[in-house]
């Protein structure tokens, strides 16, 4: 299990090596999520299409290790963006990873950046 | 007396108990039905007749006194509960007077002083309480003749420097079996080796609430009306089992005492008053017969005084909780339970205390408002208005007009039940604001795979009917298993199977069975007239009209029906949201039950009425539960909540007293003339079908799925 988890670790803008284009904007639902496979990786992307942002984590929740954060509401507390396990609705901050509602630890997140009608998520 | 005899038990350890089982199961293992007897017609003794009925044994309590719990209960209190008993089939022998336990090796009858003798292979002796006290004998402490360690009204044992409490001590010649008084000897005796003063209250609380097989029973304060002058003011229903007795003093204000049989929810409110001696209202009747109207006699604990013990089993005051509002800054139960440890015991007093709450709180001009979630000061009902006036069709513009932030997972689906319900949209039209259930039409199981419930209205299917739904589940190796709503759950569906799974299931004649959905689920039915010999009305084609007429309609909650052929209501129609039985002379409708944790039967809505009339209430009752309810309030609760109960349900519904009814039927009609099946609607358009991937940049399915074999199926890895 751990080295499940030990696959993610949060990468911030500045120390993105390879931006992985993952699709065309049109194949990611809007102001929802979708799972996409870098290597051996589960990367949850949303897309916050009322806000015109982007957002990505790792898809595993660490809080029973399902593959499953990429199917969860999304949203926002107090102007902080999160999305809320499907299974137990832990919730996790898009911006810092951590867990907003329990002691679960903190998610790894990426950049997500968009050009010419790509998604991008950034990798170190 | 014959007690060493086999079969024979006392009923005070563990180990007895274990015993009692275990000789219990055997006999019942016999088959036919053995008689055995309870000796003693108390709190312990209708606990332990409970437990050998359980066994599956003939039971018979035995008492030596003319009535069943002689220091609790009046003559007919104690006869209503008698019956009661009966009723479940416990027999009851009163003015026992047990002379012999007779038998060769084995017991197998108990002989009484006046002749008369009883058939019992097995007897429990459950007379009393024997305290524990040999230590005390050992140490020379003075012991009661029947045992019990003496002690004076500080707690002293005969030895002053030792104390006793609880079911060992022997107090004014009794021992107290009650956790009220062991309560107030704890604090009594901690105070004394404190060095302080304090001494037992001269009367000591017996009073007690329990549920002694299934029945409510509780008595309070000065029980039988001796202790002063008082006159009594009696309530029965011996159709519904309900005796009530409230002793008052003479001049009508003041509570004394009292006994609640069959009904005893009101007993924290009436043990309040009685405690704090508050003043009774000028007609005190209606504090145990609920008037029409169902307005409460109670008034509110606000007008209680501080010093009043809310939380027995912590003893927490009127004064500290409020004080934890005001003073702390508490503005939740949870936040009062952590600073002031109220409901955290048996949790009896949690209504009132959330009373106290709402009520500190608005004296401190606080609105106490149940908004959805921080993203709308409304709460669901005035957000339901909003939509239907306003028109309003997407979550984005409602939440951009009304609301602030981007929204979350508590208001997303509330908006998206909504939508639901005033314009008939199914879960895919805007399935971003769904929860993951209703966004990809399944539920989400452990290891994130999916489990999959075709429709099958009423639980009738066919052979040709089962043997797809087979061989789908065989295809796909999926598990099956039969749902308590009498159908087939298939587990352990991937992502991307899901719109294949539905293809072939559409193409059997199935439709979704919304077993994701806050939505109708099933509606129950037992096998009616058409087959069963004691079948009143054709409940399985009545169960299947109606399934089919509420299917897809969503709802603050789920929603579950049962339509029962006859009184011996084998669907458990009386477990659902709404509940159909038939009589002789029509149909009894039923609302607002459920099963799960807090069962609550439903209660009766109209009875004797035909199939028409009986779907014309439904339609109004579930299009008003749709409307009114709170986000997750199920149908019991709201009931609960609702200002006037079921008799101003019935006002609604039946009479139309706030003249809806016509709208309520016209929404209706919208839902049910607009239904779609939603798995129907996803796999026969290509966008949406394309949400059921696990990757969007890959074709690959999830490889973390694990599962492992079990009784010739499969399951999830375990957590
Ligand atoms: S698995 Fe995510 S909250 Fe439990």
């Amino acid at each position: 299990m751990q080295t499940l988890l030990s696959k993610y670790t949060p990468v911030t803008e500045s120390e993105v090596k390879i931006w992985f284009k993952a699709g065309p904007i049109h194949a990611f639902p809007d102001n929802a999520g979708a799972c996409v496979k870098y290597q051996d990786k589960q990367i949850a992307v949303f897309h916050f299409t009322a806000q015109g942002r982007w957002y990505a984590c790792q898809n595993l929740c660490p809080h029973r290790m399902e593959m499953v954060l990429s199917r969860g509401l999304i949203g926002d507390e107090k102007g902080e963006p999160k999305v809320a396990c499907p299974m137990h609705k832990r919730t996790f901050s898009l911006l810092t990873g951590e867990n907003l509602n329990g002691d679960c630890g903190t998610i790894a997140v990426y950049p997500v950046k968009v050009s010419d009608g790509e998604v991008y998520i950034g990798f170190s | 007396m014959g007690n060493d005899k086999l079969g024979v038990f006392v009923y005070r350890t563990i180990e007895d108990l274990e015993q009692i089982t275990q000789y219990g199961m055997k006999l019942a293992a016999k088959g036919v039905a053995t008689p055995a007897a309870v000796l003693g017609g108390g709190l312990l003794g209708l606990e332990a007749a409970k437990a050998v009925r359980d066994l599956g044994l003939e039971t018979h309590v035995v008492e030596f006194a003319p009535r069943l719990m002689p220091r609790q209960l009046d003559e007919r209190a104690a006869d209503l509960l008698r019956e009661a008993i009966q009723g479940i089939g416990v027999q009851v022998h009163l003015s026992k007077n047990t002379r012999l336990i007779a038998g060769q090796e084995r017991m197998s009858h108990l002989e009484f002083v006046d002749g008369s003798s009883l058939p019992a292979e097995m007897l429990v002796i459950s007379a009393g309480i024997l305290p524990r006290d040999e230590l005390a004998s050992l140490g020379g402490l003075e012991v009661g003749p029947r045992g019990g360690v003496v002690v004076d009204e500080y707690m002293r044992s005969s030895d002053p420097n030792v104390y006793a409490i609880g079911e060992v001590a022997l107090y004014q010649g009794m021992v107290l079996a009650l956790v009220a008084p062991g309560y107030e000897m704890a604090e009594v005796a901690v105070g004394n080796i404190l060095g302080k003063d304090n001494s037992m209250s001269p009367v000591v609380d017996l009073s007690t609430s329990l549920k002694l097989i299934g029945i409510d029973v509780a008595s309070f304060g000065d029980v039988f009306g001796t202790q002063a002058p008082q006159r009594a003011i009696v309530f029965e229903d011996k159709l519904k089992g309900i005796y009530k007795r409230l002793n008052v003093s003479e001049d009508g204000k003041k509570l004394l005492g009292g006994i609640l049989v069959g009904e005893a929810s009101d007993y924290n409110q009436l043990l309040q008053i009685y405690k704090n001696g508050i003043t009774l209202p000028p007609e005190p009747e209606a504090l145990i017969v609920k008037l029409a109207g169902g307005e409460s006699a109670f008034g509110s604990v606000l007008d209680l005084p501080d010093a009043a013990v809310i939380c027995s089993c912590e003893s927490v005051s009127k004064g500290q909780i409020c004080a934890a509002v005001s003073e702390a800054g508490c503005e939740t139960l949870k936040a009062i339970t952590k600073c002031t440890k109220a409901i955290s015991g048996c949790g009896g007093c949690k209504p009132m205390v959330d009373d106290l709450l709402k009520g500190a709180l608005k004296a401190m001009g606080k609105t106490v408002k149940e908004t959805v979630c921080e993203h709308f000061p409304h709460s669901r009902q005035e957000l339901f208005d909003i939509v239907k006036v306003k028109n309003y069709t997407r979550f984005e513009t409602v939440i951009a007009e009304h609301g602030t932030g981007y929204g979350c997972e508590v208001c997303k689906p509330v908006l998206a039940s909504i939508f639901a319900s005033i314009h008939a949209e199914t879960a895919v039209a805007q399935s971003g604001i769904q929860d993951t259930n209703d966004r990809f039409l399944a539920n989400i199981q452990r290891n994130g795979t999916y489990s999959v419930v075709p429709r099958i209205p009423g639980g009738e299917i066919t052979p040709e009917k089962l043997i797809a739904i087979g061989e789908v589940a065989q295809k796909y190796a999926l598990y099956t298993k039969i749902t308590g709503g009498q159908r087939i759950d298939l587990f352990g569906a991937r992502l991307d199977d899901l719109p294949f799974i539905w293809e072939e299931l559409i193409a059997a004649g199935f439709e979704s069975g919304h077993a994701y959905g806050k939505a109708l689920r099933t509606v129950k039915s037992c096998v009616g007239s058409t087959w069963c010999r004691f079948g009143m009305l054709d409940s399985v084609s009545f169960a299947i009209e109606v399934e089919e007429r509420y299917k897809g309609i969503r709802a603050p909650h789920k929603i579950k029906g049962g339509v029962s052929g006859c009184i011996r209501e084998c669907a458990e129609a009386r477990g659902k949201d709404f509940g159909i039985i038939a009589t002789e002379e029509g149909w009894n409708l039923y609302v607002c039950g459920n099963g799960g944790a807090n069962p609550k039967h439903a209660v009766l809505l109209a009875e004797k009425i035909d199939s028409q009339t009986c779907l014309r209430y439904l339609d109004r009752f579930l299009m008003f539960y749709i409307k009114t309810a709170g986000p997750l309030v199920r149908t019991a609760p709201w009931l609960e909540k609702m200002e006037g109960g079921i008799n101003y349900l019935r006002e609604v519904i039946v009479n139309d007293s706030l003249g809806i009814g016509a709208e309520l039927d016209v929404d209706m009609a919208n839902l049910i003339n607009n239904y779609q099946c939603e798995w129907k609607e996803a796999v026969e358009n290509p966008a949406i079908r394309a949400r059921f991937k696990h990757f969007v940049n890959s074709e690959e399915t999830d490889e973390n799925i694990e599962f492992v074999s079990l009784r010739e199926q499969k399951m999830p890895r375990a957590w």
